[in-house]
């Protein structure tokens, strides 16, 4: 369970994220969506801990972030970013046991569970004796995702996962990435700006603008049941997007 | 092998605990300075006292330093240098006062030689006579000429500024190497220069000595200076010399050396043999010696390049990855091995001597110095460059501080902080040529000895096997690269 309770940003004085309060339970996935700068990708790095918040507080199965658990909490957070965030140094099957090979796993458990991960994400075993730079965009994802999953997290952030993929690598990947969080049941929190893909993931979406929550709901609630007008009119800017055929 | 690289190390540092019972001889980069320590290493030797010759110690401010430091503990110095320069700030107008200022440093002022080896103003007699130059004094009429001086003359108290001053000369003088300044002279590229009146350039080019007619410049007689700690049986040996060589007997000791190309060795040797009775081998090839120079020469440019490289990249790394944790002490940081890299080379050592002496700890402290800015840069800037998203990663999968810098951050600027390594090597091949100027030996003592007599071949044998060593540098980086750079960065 991830709980988030009046957190707040600002930045010399400008406000990037007004107090946010969200709880996400087990098997639940929530979408932030929102134009550039609405606060979606702060409030992913407060939780992560990258940026510490104002005010408020991050509670993770009931422990509260502090520099304190900061450490500790963080093997309980799986984090994917844009293109994999793999380091370019080290291995595909390196880059997936780096946190289980610094916690000293011995080497037997490491191997059994790169080859559960590897099935999980459909990615061939030997692909991960390979260097990231010799490796495809939705290779590099999937590899990205099992570093994401190596420790068993209870919570997955995801940050703009599929903005680097072209549109077939990536409606592959979202199937995949939907099945694997529907069998996992965890917390799933992920930032995109693409209102299909959000529809797509999502049990809740929630958008931001403005460094707040302007609504929270299904897909079909922001279609039928637009809050105010800068919804209606970030919905229909998505549609003219679609229709015309831009890879938004 | 590696008690012979310690034992090299040790004796090339000349530590006290070894040195205890060797008297170490300095001489300043000029022929006849070279010469003298020559004798007095040979008459000490064959009198049974072990002594080691330091020779061509840059100017006087090094040899001087280091006969203070107890590096060197006898030299050969003139009278007017240290009444003029090195205690001018004490005024002495005697020797006896001479003698008085410098016992309370410990040193002890000898008897003299026998010659007098003053400074004079020289052109060549086509020029004395085309100009009508006679006396120093003509030259504030001929304003055009172009004087060409040794350095050291340019800058002391009694050389230069002195002239200038006291005559009221308007031209602006360049400074060089003496012998350069000469050889300049003689080709017609300069038309006034110093001259030192036991210099055998006078009578084999036939130079005009302008004449002193103001009487300003003073007397420089030939004496011993050594340390009050020499051995009073060394001081017995240094005493057979006094008043032995007059000035036409050094004339022709330096003749011998720069119109003879004899050797330093073997003109001290031909002189102490007919003085003394003795019987010290004067024979030597030319080319051996070259050879054997540049055997030890290797040997010594080496140790200094490997030695302060592995210290600069022990000291440097942690430097740069401090710069790069603590962004405001980096600045300060950056900004000073920024700094130390514009002091010039000379001024660095002579800074040095009085801490570290003479000889092999103060060019690898100035080596390791100037390597300073290229690894500590590159490792810094390396690190900085690392994506932010990387550095991200690393952080939010769970990573400490410490385990982000060895498993992430230093292997992906591995590449950087290598090209830095690289960088410090090839100058530090460069920068040890100045290393001979403190007795530390390298490639830098054919050159200077080259330079100093006209040596062309010699010059060579310095610069040619340096230029290599810089190659050779950059090819074994080629093979350490893989060894260091992991191969992820590599493929593509």
């Amino acid at each position: 369970m991830l709980e988030l309770s009046g957190v707040s940003k600002s930045y010399d004085g400008r406000i990037i994220l007004q107090p946010t309060s969200l709880t996400v339970a087990p098997g639940e996935t929530v979408v932030l969506i929102g134009p550039s700068g609405c606060g979606k990708s702060t409030l992913l790095r407060i939780i992560v801990g990258l940026v510490s918040p104002d005010a408020g507080t991050v509670w993770l199965d009931g422990e509260q972030l502090t520099e304190q658990t900061l450490l500790r909490l963080r093997s309980r957070f799986g984090y994917v970013l844009q293109d994999g965030g793999l380091f370019p140094h080290l291995t595909g099957r390196d880059n997936v046991a780096i946190m289980a090979d610094y916690l000293n796993w011995d080497q037997r458990r490491i191997q059994t569970r790169v080859a559960e991960l590897a099935h999980l994400v459909r990615l061939p075993l030997e692909l991960l004796a390979r260097y990231p730079t010799q490796m495809s965009g939705g290779q590099r994802q999937r590899v990205g995702i099992m570093r994401a999953l190596m420790l068993d997290p209870s919570v997955v952030l995801l940050d703009e996962p599929m903005g680097a993929l072209d549109p077939l690598v990536r409606a592959d990947l979202q199937q995949d990435l939907k099945d694997i969080f529907d069998r996992l049941k965890k917390v799933v929190v992920m930032v995109t700006h693409d209102m299909g893909e959000a529809g797509f993931f999502a049990d809740r979406i929630l958008l931001l603008g403005e460094g707040r929550v302007v609504q929270a709901g299904s897909l079909d609630d922001f279609i039928h049941r637009p809050a105010n007008d800068f919804v209606r009119r970030f919905i229909t800017a998505q549609r003219l997007l679609t229709l015309a055929g831009v890879n938004p | 092998m590696r008690s012979s690289l310690i034992l090299a190390v040790l004796h090339l540092s000349g530590l006290p605990a070894f040195t205890a019972e060797t008297v170490v001889v300095g001489s300043k980069a000029f022929t006849e300075s070279v010469v003298l320590g020559e004798i007095i290493r040979q008459l000490l030797e064959v009198r049974g006292i072990r002594a080691e010759h330091k020779a061509e110690l840059g100017g006087t401010p090094v040899v001087y330093n280091g006969l203070k430091a107890g590096t060197i503990s006898v030299y050969v110095e003139y009278t007017g240098t240290l009444m003029q320069e090195l205690l001018a700030d004490k005024r002495p107008t005697n020797e006896q006062e001479v003698r008085a200022r410098l016992a309370e440093q410990n040193l002890v002022l000898g008897q003299r030689l026998g010659f007098i080896n003053n400074y004079e103003i020289g052109v060549t007699r086509e020029l004395a006579r085309t100009r009508r130059l006679k006396k120093l004094s003509d030259l504030e009429q001929h304003p055009d000429l172009n004087i060409a001086l040794s350095s050291e003359f340019l800058g002391r108290k009694d050389g230069w500024p002195l002239i200038k001053a006291r005559y009221g000369l308007p031209q602006v003088a360049l400074g060089m190497n003496h012998e350069t300044a000469m050889a300049g002279l003689v080709r017609g590229k300069n038309d006034v220069t110093d001259l030192y009146s036991t210099d055998s350039e006078i009578a084999q080019y036939d130079l005009v000595k302008l004449e002193d007619d103001r009487g300003i410049m003073p007397v420089y007689h030939a004496v011993y200076l050594y340390r009050a700690d020499l051995p009073t049986k060394a001081v017995e040996v240094l005493k057979e010399l006094e008043g032995k060589i007059d000035t036409q007997l050094m004339l022709r000791l330096n003749a011998n050396v720069r119109i003879n190309r004899v050797s330093e060795t073997v003109v001290a040797a031909e002189f102490l043999n007919e003085t003394f009775g003795l019987n010290l081998p004067t024979g030597e090839s030319r080319w051996g010696r070259l050879a054997s120079g540049m055997v030890s020469a290797t040997w010594q440019h080496l140790l200094l390049v490997i030695v302060s490289l592995a210290l600069s990249v022990a000291v440097a790394i942690p430097l740069g990855i401090l710069a790069y944790t603590r962004p405001r002490l980096g600045t300060l940081i950056l900004a000073t091995v920024g700094v130390i890299q514009t002091i010039p080379s000379m001024a660095l050592l002579v800074f040095v001597i009085p801490v570290l002496g003479l000889g092999l700890w103060p060019a690898l402290a100035a080596l390791l110095l100037y390597s300073l800015l290229p690894i500590v840069r590159n490792t810094y800037q390396g690190l900085k460059d690392i994506p932010l998203a990387l550095k991200e990663s690393a952080v939010v999968i769970g990573l400490s501080r410490q385990a982000r810098l060895w498993r992430i951050e230093l292997p992906l600027a591995s590449r950087s902080i290598l090209v830095g390594i690289k960088t410090a090597a090839v100058i530090n091949v460069g920068t040890a040529t100045i290393g001979a100027i403190i007795g530390a030996g390298g490639y830098g003592q054919p050159i200077l000895t080259g330079i100093r007599l006209d040596d062309i071949p010699m010059i060579l044998s310095g610069a040619i096997p340096a230029a290599l060593m810089a190659l050779a540098m950059q090819g074994l980086f080629a093979v350490v690269e893989p060894l260091v750079v992991p191969k992820g960065l590599r493929v593509s």
